[in-house]
């Protein structure tokens, strides 16, 4: 038995862990019972924790062949997207859809169906996958495309449909290993979401909110729109490598910060700095990829940094229709706890499909609290606010949801109950939070 | 010797974890591999993933280490003679039936030390022949002082350093080059389900980098973590008369 948890570090449990090398050792595994596969550990609860066995898959992590002329990879599940980066960029091809961490691996990406900052353009991760082949409860390899039912649900199904041993992505043609950046500050919330709609074209948009600062001033940001740039965007000594980045060194956080490390006023600090930081530098700007996409990767293990207790992520999704209103409750709520969320990022999101998967079209807002009573009663009245307009929570930043608000928020939850009791996988596929949410 | 590696690199014993790794840090480096292992259909996906990611050439080669009468027919058949080679074959076992059962004790014995020395034994003449070449054998630290807990598998990597280095001695004016990997706690196959200290343990990728190094600079010996030659330099000294009581 090893304790494990997700990369918040919230309640580690403990579990079976077993690590895959081969699909043999998959089946081996579902022979003997229940389990969860288990990626890199990046989401934020316990959707990769198993009461029975943890299967870590990161051993499974063959690239097994990738076409030119169509940019489709074929890969197995426990590829990092950090290793599809580091082989094809130089080659001139990225991920079409990535998180905010390169730290992820192909089946996370998939059981999550994770979104990027140009969700409102091209959709979740899912529109870029051509196929995945997945073990299901009675070790039977499928392999599903797009239009599948069990394609449908294991995009977004949290890996409770099956272990995913493979899939067939399609990356991206880029120019230039970098990106155009424009980053605009904006003085109220109401401000940063009519730049975030007026702003719909650019191909990536994401925005950092102020969740200190209460009064007319709530929810300013910085809204940081790019743009893949193209060779002639480069200083001209720099066109010959286009794909060439600065390397720069990843520090590790080698120890737990004490809780108080980033209190409140840490935190204020740290939003009012990030602020002023932005309104220095408008305009468009040349960003490494690294920088622009992964700035949190840039300190390995920065999960520590909440100390021992660990942290917790709380993610919705609003409709458009109600997104303002839900935004400024929300916002509302965290300034009146005096709990100032460190980071909070807001994204737009585009139409979507998918059985299972997160996003709607709307907005989202990602935001993270120190594990505590105060900040899991705070986040009581923002699931409220969550369901009072509309929304839906992520389930891969989920650590504490309780079942009635999950049911009362998702539709879709009692067809998704019903594929998983058809197939068998509900007796053969449980994480802690499936069987907390009873999915 | 030292610079850019070259290949084309063998490797020995390649469907473990470390030798995957191992692989992966070659052939990054641009280097051709040669995959060897008791069942190399096992490897499709290994060569493919090294194609796809690397661009380089792979070949698969069947080979056992305990069919020494193989050992030369497996060397001449290879497409090409390896600028250098890495032995990961090994067999740990479990201790208490490597005490009572013999059979099973001998096959520890020339796993890890008669089999892995005859394949670098036969490289090692051709190399010596064309006058270059890198042999790397993957050893221990279990190797470096008998202890209760595992000194079969022990014993036999101490025969198999002891090799190593003699070769080492043999070969240093002739153009080929020897390295001893005396590696710690890795995270593999073999230590799976071990109670390990986990800040001691490397990830088989931490071991592949360094033996890459190693090739590229002419290493003769290394613990992979330097943290290691400090503890079995305590290990070691610890007289005869105290040593025999503890259990480390
Ligand atoms: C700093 C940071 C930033 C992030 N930013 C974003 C973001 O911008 N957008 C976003 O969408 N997400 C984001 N995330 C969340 C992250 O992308 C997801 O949680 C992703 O699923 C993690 O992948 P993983 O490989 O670590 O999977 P794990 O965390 O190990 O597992 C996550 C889920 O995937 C399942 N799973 C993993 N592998 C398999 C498999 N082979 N077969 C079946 N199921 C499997 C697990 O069972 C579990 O349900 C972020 C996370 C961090 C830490
Ligand atoms: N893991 C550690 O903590 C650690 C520490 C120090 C040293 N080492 C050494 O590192 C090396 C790599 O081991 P590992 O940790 O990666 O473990 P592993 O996965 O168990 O590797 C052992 C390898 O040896 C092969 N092998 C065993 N007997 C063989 C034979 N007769 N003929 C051909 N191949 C044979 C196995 O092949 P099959 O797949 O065919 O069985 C396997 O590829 C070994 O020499 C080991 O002793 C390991």
């Amino acid at each position: 038995m090893t304790l494990r948890a997700g990369w918040g570090r919230f309640r580690p449990s403990e579990t079976r862990v077993a690590r895959a090398r081969a699909q043999a050792d998959v089946a081996a595994a579902l022979a003997a019972g229940p389990l969860i596969a288990r990626g890199n550990g990046r989401a934020y609860g316990d959707s990769a924790v198993s009461p029975g066995l943890t299967l870590e898959m990161r051993a499974m992590d063959r690239m097994l062949s990738f076409d030119a002329e169509t940019g489709v990879l074929v890969a197995e599940a426990g590829v990092l997207l950090a290793d599809i980066i580091g082989c094809f960029l130089p080659r001139g091809w990225f991920p079409w859809v990535t998180p905010g961490t390169r730290f992820v691996t192909l089946g996370g990406a998939i059981a999550a169906d994770v979104h990027g900052k140009n969700h409102h353009i091209d959709g979740g991760f899912g529109s870029f996958v051509e196929s995945v082949e997945v073990m299901g409860a009675g070790g039977r390899v499928t392999r599903a495309a797009p239009g599948d039912d069990l394609f449908g649900w294991t995009l977004g199904g949290m890996g409770l449909t099956g272990v995913i041993l493979r899939a067939a992505i399609r990356l991206r043609p880029v120019a230039t290993g970098w990106i155009v950046q424009d980053m605009r500050a904006t003085q109220t919330l109401e401000a940063t979401i009519d730049m975030m709609d007026a702003t719909l074209s650019a191909p990536y948009s994401v925005a950092w909110l102020d969740c200190v600062t209460t009064g007319p001033m709530m929810g300013r940001g910085l809204v940081m729109l790019g743009r893949h740039a193209e060779v002639a965007d480069l200083p001209p000594s720099q066109r010959g490598r286009p794909y060439e980045t600065p390397n720069k060194p990843t520090l590790r956080l080698p120890f737990d910060l004490p809780a108080v490390a980033l209190n409140p006023v840490t935190r204020h600090a740290f939003n009012a700095l990030y602020y002023w930081n932005g309104r220095r530098k408008p305009g468009p700007r040349l960003v490494d990829w690294a920088s622009y996409f992964y700035p949190l990767d840039a300190i390995l293990d920065w999960n520590r940094g909440y100390g021992r207790a660990g942290f917790l992520q709380f993610q919705c999704a609003l409709p458009q229709d109600s997104a303002r209103a839900g935004l400024t409750a929300l916002l509302g709520a965290i300034a009146r706890s005096g709990e100032a969320s460190a980071l909070s990022v807001l994204k737009r999101f585009g139409a979507q499909d998918g059985r299972f998967s997160f996003p709607m079209a709307g907005y989202t807002l990602a935001l993270d609290f120190p594990a505590n009573d105060r900040s899991l009663k705070l986040m009581e009245t923002l699931d409220q606010i969550t369901l009072d307009h509309g929304g839906r929570f992520y389930l891969a930043k989920d650590a504490r949801l309780p079942r009635a608000v999950l049911e009362a928020s998702d539709d879709r939850v009692p067809a998704f109950r019903a594929m998983r009791a058809a197939t068998g996988a509900a007796g053969r596929f449980i994480s802690l939070q499936s069987e907390r949410l009873g999915l | 010797m030292s610079g850019r590696v070259q290949g084309p690199v063998l490797i020995l014993g390649a469907s473990s974890d470390m030798a995957r790794a191992v692989a992966r840090g070659f052939a990054a480096k641009g280097c051709a591999i040669q995959l060897a292992a008791r069942d190399p259909d096992r490897l499709a996906d290994d060569k493919a993933d090294l194609e796809t990611r690397y661009g380089v050439a792979v070949s698969l080669h069947a080979v056992d280490a305990l069919d020494i009468e193989s050992h030369a027919g497996f060397v001449s058949g290879l497409p090409a003679l390896p600028a250098i080679a890495v032995c990961a074959i090994g067999l740990m076992g479990d201790q208490d039936e490597n005490e009572i059962d013999m059979t099973r004790a001998a096959q520890i014995l020339r796993s890890n030390f008669e089999g892995p020395a005859s394949l670098l034994a036969v490289l090692a003449n051709a190399m010596e022949a064309r006058g270059s070449g890198t042999l790397v054998g993957i050893s221990s630290v279990a190797g470096e002082r008998g202890r209760a807990s595992n000194y079969v598998y022990g014993s036999a990597k101490a025969g198999f350093t002891a090799f190593l280095s003699g070769l080492r001695n043999r070969l240093a004016q002739k153009g080929v080059h020897v390295v001893t990997v005396l590696p710690g706690f890795v995270a593999t196959r073999m230590t799976e389900g071990m109670d390990l200290p986990k800040k001691l343990v490397a990830e088989p990728a931490e071991v592949a980098t360094a033996i890459v190094a190693a090739v590229e600079k002419s290493r003769n010996v290394i613990y992979v973590r330097r943290i290691w030659g400090l503890i079995m330099a305590i290990i070691k000294a610890i007289p005869e008369q105290i040593f025999k009581k503890t259990s480390i």
